[in-house]
């Protein structure tokens, strides 16, 4: 039995057939490895798995329950990742770390949050003035910063240099050695070991609905 | 995340953005101040319309800070993290509408005081207008974030906004003017005050629900 599983999903945005037929199944520790050409529906599938989307066919399982029994519940139990990255100018990293860290996240974790992705120096510093290397940092922050059993990751290794791309492999590393899972979109090497790759279909023209004009 | 940090949050951005909130309360003192100019300097004219003149300034002052309410966190990716999150989004919603309402509600009851002076007010008659704004701005303020929150994903939403809106904020712009006109005549004020508390309830009750539902589909 998989932790997390779909079975025979399929989305249509806007008209157009993203995908469909999509099976996946993850266990504890495991990571999944989205590839594919732009546009094939890996962000898609994020949403998908995140609960913003709901597929319009299929199902989603998470440990034997389908997950859209308890949404609130399967999101609880994530962290997602993208390409919009939530941070406030006016606010300075550390206030927009916390403001999104758990409850009781001690000041020990938020520390680690921010030692880990070397973001300590810039605590002080308002959101608008970081680069958007140091933006997507501050964002994988929160990783660590509230814990997560399934992390959703879109392309996360977008902007970041060779010292945060190792942070992060590590970071992802030891997630999966407490029984976490990784879900990732990406076009460039994450240094992931043994990850389960999914590849996604081609844009193709036969997709698109019949256009009446 | 809890509630309290929700609103915190809020009141913290909205205090480092401060031009955000005075344009609001800048626009009611300059609306309200300019019609004396406009009808002239007749004491008993400007006590007859001053109501009427500070609802409906209020009301568009309101109107005109709805849209920043979701917008910016929708556009920042900050509402999709929100949704992740263990606290109801009913309850991320009441407390955005509370910052909101602290924000650009409250300076215009407490800059009140200042055009009823402009139109020469007569003190008694001050306390039930404001009391008749808290609970009437309140309302406007959750009636604003079901409109806000369902214009979001909408080109032009902020055109569209207004006219969802304003048809609904009516009776309260009604009832507000009649509990002040008739605090200001010494008339019983009760019921309309207590009309006024009713929609406030009901939307205390409503808009935290469909607001949240409407952001839902927005995030889609």
């Amino acid at each position: 039995m998989a932790l997390f599983s779909g079975r025979d999903l399929a989305c249509f945005r806007g008209g157009r057939q993203v995908f469909s037929d999509l099976t996946f199944s993850l266990d504890a520790g495991e990571a999944l490895l989205l590839t594919g050409p732009n546009g094939s529906g890996k962000s898609t599938l994020l949403r998908l798995m995140a609960g913003f989307l709901r597929p319009n066919a299929g199902q989603m399982d998470w440990s034997g329950s389908t997950v859209y029994d308890d949404l609130a519940s399967h999101q609880a139990h994530l962290q997602y990742v993208g390409h919009l990255d939530a941070i406030k100018g006016v606010l300075t990293v550390g206030e927009n770390l916390r403001f999104w860290a758990c409850r009781d996240a001690s000041e020990q974790r938020l520390g680690d949050a921010l030692d880990t992705f070397e973001l300590a120096p810039l605590e002080q510093v308002p959101g608008r003035l970081l680069s958007s290397g140091q933006r997507r940092r501050l964002n994988l922050a929160r990783l660590i910063a509230a814990p997560a059993d399934l992390w959703l990751l879109d392309e996360p290794g977008v902007g970041l240099d060779q010292a945060a791309l190792s942070a992060l492999s590590e970071v992802i590393r030891s997630h999966r050695d407490r029984g976490g899972l990784v879900v990732a979109a990406t076009h460039t090497d994450l240094f992931i070991d043994d990850a389960r790759s999914l590849q996604l279909g081609t844009f193709s023209a036969s997709n698109l609905p019949e256009l009446v004009w | 995340m809890s509630l309290s940090q929700v609103i915190t949050r809020d009141l913290r951005l909205a205090l480092r953005q401060k031009s955000d909130a005075a344009t609001v309360v800048l626009f009611f003192v300059l609306t309200a101040a300019l019609f004396p100019f406009a009808i002239g300097p007749e004491a008993e004219i400007l006590i007859r319309i001053a109501p009427g003149v500070i609802w409906v300034t209020a009301l568009l002052s309101v109107l005109l800070s709805l849209d920043r309410l979701f917008m910016a966190d929708y556009e920042d990716g900050t509402l999709e993290l929100m949704i992740l999150k263990p606290l109801p989004l009913e309850l991320t919603v009441f407390g955005k509408v509370v910052a909101h309402w602290l924000i650009s509600g409250l300076p215009l009851i407490v800059a009140c005081p200042l055009i009823g002076l402009l139109y020469g007010l007569p003190l008694e008659g001050l306390g039930v207008l404001l009391l008749a704004l808290v609970l009437g701005t309140a309302s406007l303020s959750l009636i604003g974030a079901i409109g806000a929150a369902l214009t979001l994903g909408a080109r032009r939403g902020g055109v569209l906004l207004p006219l969802l809106v304003l048809p609904i904020n009516i009776p309260i712009l009604i009832f507000g003017v009649a509990a002040s006109d008739s605090g200001l005549s010494g008339d019983p004020v009760k019921g309309p005050l207590m009309i006024l508390g009713a929609v406030l309830l009901g939307m205390l009750f409503l808009a935290p629900l469909a607001a949240a539902a409407a952001l839902r589909q927005a995030m889609e």
